[in-house]
């Protein structure tokens, strides 16, 4: 009995306080570290960073928390790029809403797409949402009212904007814009991991059979998973249009993007919420260098190590870098 | 009171009848022991009764609701807990959110399904095993886990399959003890047994299979009698 007050007078979340200090301190360094001199290629690069980090952290949650390897994850980027762009252009609605519509959109393409699809599990769900997500591209070449090939040129306001969501002297506001964005989705993630619906969730990828005798709608919680995993990765396809201002199915629609997302994800840990953090904060940096010291874009190198890095990582660690951490410093094992 | 009747349930694969119309009732707060010889269908009926096989015909009836053909987390959600032969930890996960995933049908609030699951572990003597993966523990305290993970929906009916198989002699006795205090909180239990001991010592009624068919259904008393029973699954057990 004894043992069991002091296991209930547990706190329910291990909170390590040098962690959190360390967290904040980090997030602190982020807001303040422009201030202090970052060029513009620096600001690039850590917009690239937040961007494919909460794209990884959407990946994540289908993959890392359902169980579910989507291949196709990158269709959900396209529509939330052409959902605020073809608005802005259209009818001149700011992409501050039209960020909304994307994630509304995908959400919905999410569950048509999903009640079918998550019939299917392991590699047959992986193939389908492969097709999946290079329909959305072939469909996008063709579709004239966006732009078809050649996509939609964002008008550009004279002067920056916030209300189009453009500025045009400096990367700043974006780098503000994408680092708010980043950080709201590794809390929403965190504590989803942390909620009932997260525990849930962790039981469908675990053993779906035994989730069921838990009252489990397994179906259901593969198509909740499914729907957050798109709301929270249409944003930035949304945020991505309005940084570079021209959008066409190849580049926002591409094959690559769901693959990357994979990538950055296994590498950092796959079903954690620092994985894609670590994993974008590594593969990112290599891929805009070898852009930047082998031309174009990087000679495939980047992607040559993209691979060996991964051949090692699954090889050697693979529940990914975040492995590296002594266990007892990451909250979800010492919580409760 | 009857808590579940099933009727003349049958399933075959192909050629094979992996349930031949078995028929029997279980009174609600006892334990009904089902034996049989290796593929007689124990397995496959708890299958039928927890909706993760569908029945070519036949009725279940839990209390008066009829259950046959709904879901498994359906027929979860209306109280019937189960485990599974080969076990099915969250393997990656915790002990206690082991337990917490099945505490969350009952408990919306995170620190009271907490508290909860944890009562149910103390409950299963693994207290100190809390904060252990499902892969870290062994075969034994696996089967602990999957009964405490069942307990936590707060089932009604509760069925196990082999809870004590592949546990090492020393530790059959504990989770023997463990089955007959989960009696007293006032479960009904249904548990497949092929320790004929165990069975004849905890169950109030046996139902013994063979072949897919049911061969016998009494008291442990008149099982042990059966002569059909002794000639297909008991042998010479102490009924010569």
């Amino acid at each position: 009995m004894d043992k069991l007050i002091a296991a209930k007078s547990e706190p329910l979340w291990n909170t390590n306080n040098k962690v959190i200090s360390i967290i904040v301190g980090l997030v602190v360094l982020l807001f303040v570290l422009p201030l202090v001199g970052l060029n513009s290629f620096y600001l690039h690069l850590f917009i690239m960073i937040f961007m494919h980090a909460v794209m990884a952290q959407s990946w994540n949650v289908i993959a890392g928390f359902s169980g579910q390897i989507s291949l196709g994850h990158g269709a959900f980027f396209g529509i939330g790029a052409y959902a605020t762009s073809f608005f802005y252009m259209e009818y001149g609605i700011t992409p501050w809403i039209s960020i909304f519509f994307g994630m509304f959109i995908s959400g919905v393409f999410a569950v048509l797409i999903g009640i079918p699809m998550l019939r299917l599990s392991g590699h047959y769900f992986a193939i389908a949402t492969l097709l999946i997500g290079i329909s959305f591209q072939v469909v996008f070449q063709r579709w004239d009212l966006v732009g078809a090939a050649s996509g939609l040129w964002i008008t550009m306001t004279p002067e920056d904007s916030w209300i189009a969501l453009q500025f045009h002297k400096s990367k700043l506001p974006y780098y503000y814009i994408f680092l708010v964005f980043f950080l709201i989705s590794f809390f929403a993630v965190w504590v989803l991991s942390r909620s009932k619906l997260g525990y849930r969730l962790r039981a469908v990828r675990d053993d779906p059979q035994a989730a069921l005798s838990l009252c489990i709608n397994v179906s259901n919680y593969k198509i909740i998973a499914y729907v957050i995993s798109a709301m929270i990765m249409a944003p930035m396809g949304s945020l991505f249009a309005q940084y570079i201002l021209i959008i066409d199915p190849d580049r926002v629609f591409n094959i690559e993007i769901s693959i990357i997302v994979l990538l950055i994800t296994v590498l950092g840990g796959i079903g954690n919420v620092w994985g894609p953090i670590i994993g974008a904060s590594i593969l990112i940096p290599i891929s805009e260098y070898s852009r930047i010291y082998l031309g174009g874009t990087g000679g495939a190198v980047d992607l040559i190590l993209y691979g060996l890095i991964l051949m090692i990582i699954c090889v050697f660690r693979p529940n990914g870098l975040i492995s590296f951490i002594p266990k007892d410093i990451l909250e979800r094992k010492k919580q409760r | 009171m009857k808590i579940l009747s099933v009727e003349n349930l049958s399933r075959s694969f192909g050629g094979i009848k992996a349930n031949d119309n078995i028929s029997f009732t279980v009174d609600e707060g006892s334990i009904l022991g089902i034996i049989g010889p290796n593929g007689a269908g124990k397995s496959t009926l708890f299958d039928l009764i927890t909706g993760y096989t569908k029945a070519d015909s036949g009725k279940v009836h839990f209390f008066e609701k009829n259950i046959f053909g709904l879901s498994p987390d359906k027929i979860s959600n209306l109280g019937v807990g189960r485990t599974f032969q080969k076990l099915k930890p969250f393997a990656d996960q915790t002990l206690l959110e082991n337990v917490m995933i099945g505490a969350f049908v009952k408990e919306q609030n995170i620190k009271k399904a907490r508290d909860k699951a944890l009562e149910i572990i103390d409950f299963v003597d693994l207290i100190e095993k809390r904060h252990h993966f499902a892969k870290e523990l062994s075969t034994g305290q696996r089967k602990r886990l999957e009964m405490a993970r069942a307990m936590a929906i707060e089932p009604k009916l509760l069925l196990m399959d082999e809870v004590t198989g592949g546990v090492d002699q020393k530790t059959i006795p504990s989770l023997v003890e463990l089955i007959k205090k989960l009696k007293k909180t006032g479960v009904t239990i249904i548990t497949i047994e092929h320790n004929i001991n165990i069975i004849m010592e905890i169950s109030d009624n046996v139902l013994a299979l063979d072949q897919g068919k049911s061969i016998a259904f009494g008291s442990p008393k008149e099982i042990q009698k059966n002569k059909v029973v002794i000639d297909s699954y008991l042998g010479t057990f102490d009924a010569a």
